[in-house]
């Protein structure tokens, strides 16, 4: 399973790349290959704020539905339209594929985040 | 859990597997997706032996296998039936299939998760027949193999071709040193056969299926393929609370048979029928999934039996049980997935031509 430097991953398995007070958010590896091939991705609207934990959307395989929940709290500045076309973009470059940028609204929150090496344990199952 | 004899060859695989039924099977190997397009354009093969066999015998079988299920069962030693059990209010117990291997030996195939229930059921059922039932489901292994090539290729996983067979008959043939019934029927909507043997046997055939190239399909592609074929799936379109005439399993339910058990509640639902399993299709892209609230307008009228977006369709599409009333073809309904209300047109539930061999 591949978990990459630089990013904060949340127990849920998503991940969060953060610049300043924006921040960047999608799936881990993990969370793709233990779903499969996705065939549907639900966004959130522009403009929307959810609260670290709501549900931002769902990402599903031919078989389940999972929800996504965000690990940070704040407004959705842009969503990756592109997946919504092309949703087994998550499954080929996981890292690559954001679903939300969102703007903080409590930066403290990304504390208890987890680093690559904290996350990793999380993925043995 | 439970494990069926090919359980080794499935974890060899890698199959991704889950609990089915009470036992750990596989949901998929290489993908749903293209284990379904394996078995909709060449072979594939699946592991259905955690189904339930029960054998009937007796003096009486054939008119206690008469009054149990709804299908007309003749001793005819050739044919597979397709059939419902239904209780007194022509609810359902189980569907299954009926095979007469002698006037007065009759087996019944049902499904895993019912296994104990209709046992119970079954055995109440014998006290005013001379018959005996046998609960033989630990016994017997059963593959299906499924699919447009399997024609050509089935001698040489079974030693012996399927031309003879139609859809929906069947024959012994020997196998090693014993023998296995070998019919040609399947979940699939696609042409191919299913056998029914020792575990040994079962367990060298999926070896030899496995060796040639055959696909190994999980219950994954099992489900989208058979609700593709608008084949129902016991717990989603067919339940204790959903009758067969709602279902729109007419064929399967012979009114003019003298007697069997739920006959008279199936005439009245059929004389005043309420509800109904449609077809819906999606208008925007999501996936409406089984359990899925159903409303006309703000009012909540039914619910989604399965739903997929199934591989190769771009348009969602799902089986729902609604209110007679609002279950012509064209009809506009929503689906709420999430936090949405999602816009369907009821439709035929024909999402797929079946491709057997009449």
């Amino acid at each position: 399973m591949n978990v990459i430097e630089g990013l904060l991953y949340s127990p849920s398995h998503e991940w969060v790349k953060v610049e300043g007070n924006f921040a960047w958010v999608g799936i881990s590896d993990h969370a793709q290959h233990a779903l499969g091939s996705v065939v549907f991705i639900e966004l959130p609207k522009v403009g929307q704020t959810f609260k670290k934990g709501d549900a931002l959307g769902a990402v599903e395989s031919v078989k389940a539905a999972s929800d996504v929940y965000t690990p940070v709290s704040g407004k959705v500045l842009e969503v990756n339209n592109a997946l919504e076309d092309a949703p087994e973009l998550l499954n080929d470059d996981p890292y690559g594929s954001w679903m939300i940028k969102v703007e903080l609204s409590d930066v403290s929150e990304l504390e208890g985040l987890l680093n690559k090496e904290a996350y990793l344990p999380l993925c043995e199952e | 859990m439970k494990t069926t004899v090919l359980h080794d060859k499935h974890l060899a695989l890698n199959a991704k597997m889950i609990e089915y039924a009470g036992f750990h099977m596989p949901v998929s190997y290489a993908g749903i997706t293209e284990e379904h397009l394996a078995v909709r354009t060449g072979m594939g093969i699946f592991d259905v032996s955690h189904m339930g066999e029960f054998m009937i015998e007796g003096k009486d079988a054939l008119p206690f296998v008469n009054n149990l299920v709804t299908n007309l069962i003749l001793p005819d030693t050739t044919k597979v039936t397709y059939a419902l059990m239904c209780d007194e209010s022509g609810f359902v117990v189980d569907d299954l299939l009926v095979y007469v291997i002698k006037e007065d030996k009759i087996l019944l195939v049902v499904n895993a998760g019912n296994i104990d229930k209709d046992f119970a059921w079954v055995v109440k059922q014998t006290e005013k027949y001379d018959v005996t039932a046998r609960n033989i489901s630990n016994d017997i292994a059963q593959i299906a193999i499924q699919g447009p090539l399997v024609k050509e290729n089935i001698e040489k996983i079974v030693g012996t071709t399927g031309d003879d067979l139609s859809f929906m008959t069947y024959k012994t043939i020997p196998f090693e040193d014993g023998h296995v019934i070998f019919s040609r029927t399947g979940y699939t909507g696609e042409d191919g056969f299913e056998v029914y043997g020792k575990p040994e046997f079962i367990s060298k055939m999926w070896d030899s299926a496995i060796s040639m190239g055959v696909i190994p399909c999980g219950l994954g592609s099992r489900d989208t393929l058979r609700f593709e074929a608008n084949l129902p799936l016991y717990g989603h379109e067919i339940s204790e609370s959903i009758n067969p005439v709602e279902a729109g399993l007419n064929f399967a339910i012979k009114l003019d048979k003298e007697n069997f058990i739920g006959k008279d509640a199936l005439v009245s639902y059929k004389e005043n029928p309420k509800r109904k399993v449609v077809g819906l299709e999606l208008l925007e892209r999501n996936i409406p999934r089984h359990g899925y609230a159903v409303y006309k307008d703000d009012q909540e009228i039914g619910m989604i039996t399965t739903g997929y977006l199934l591989p190769q369709v771009t348009t969602p599409v799902a089986c729902a049980l609604v209110p007679i009333e609002h279950a012509a073809i064209g009809t506009e309904l929503y689906v709420q997935i999430r936090q949405n209300k999602v816009l369907a047109k009821v439709r035929n539930r024909k999402f797929y031509t079946k491709k057997y061999n009449k």
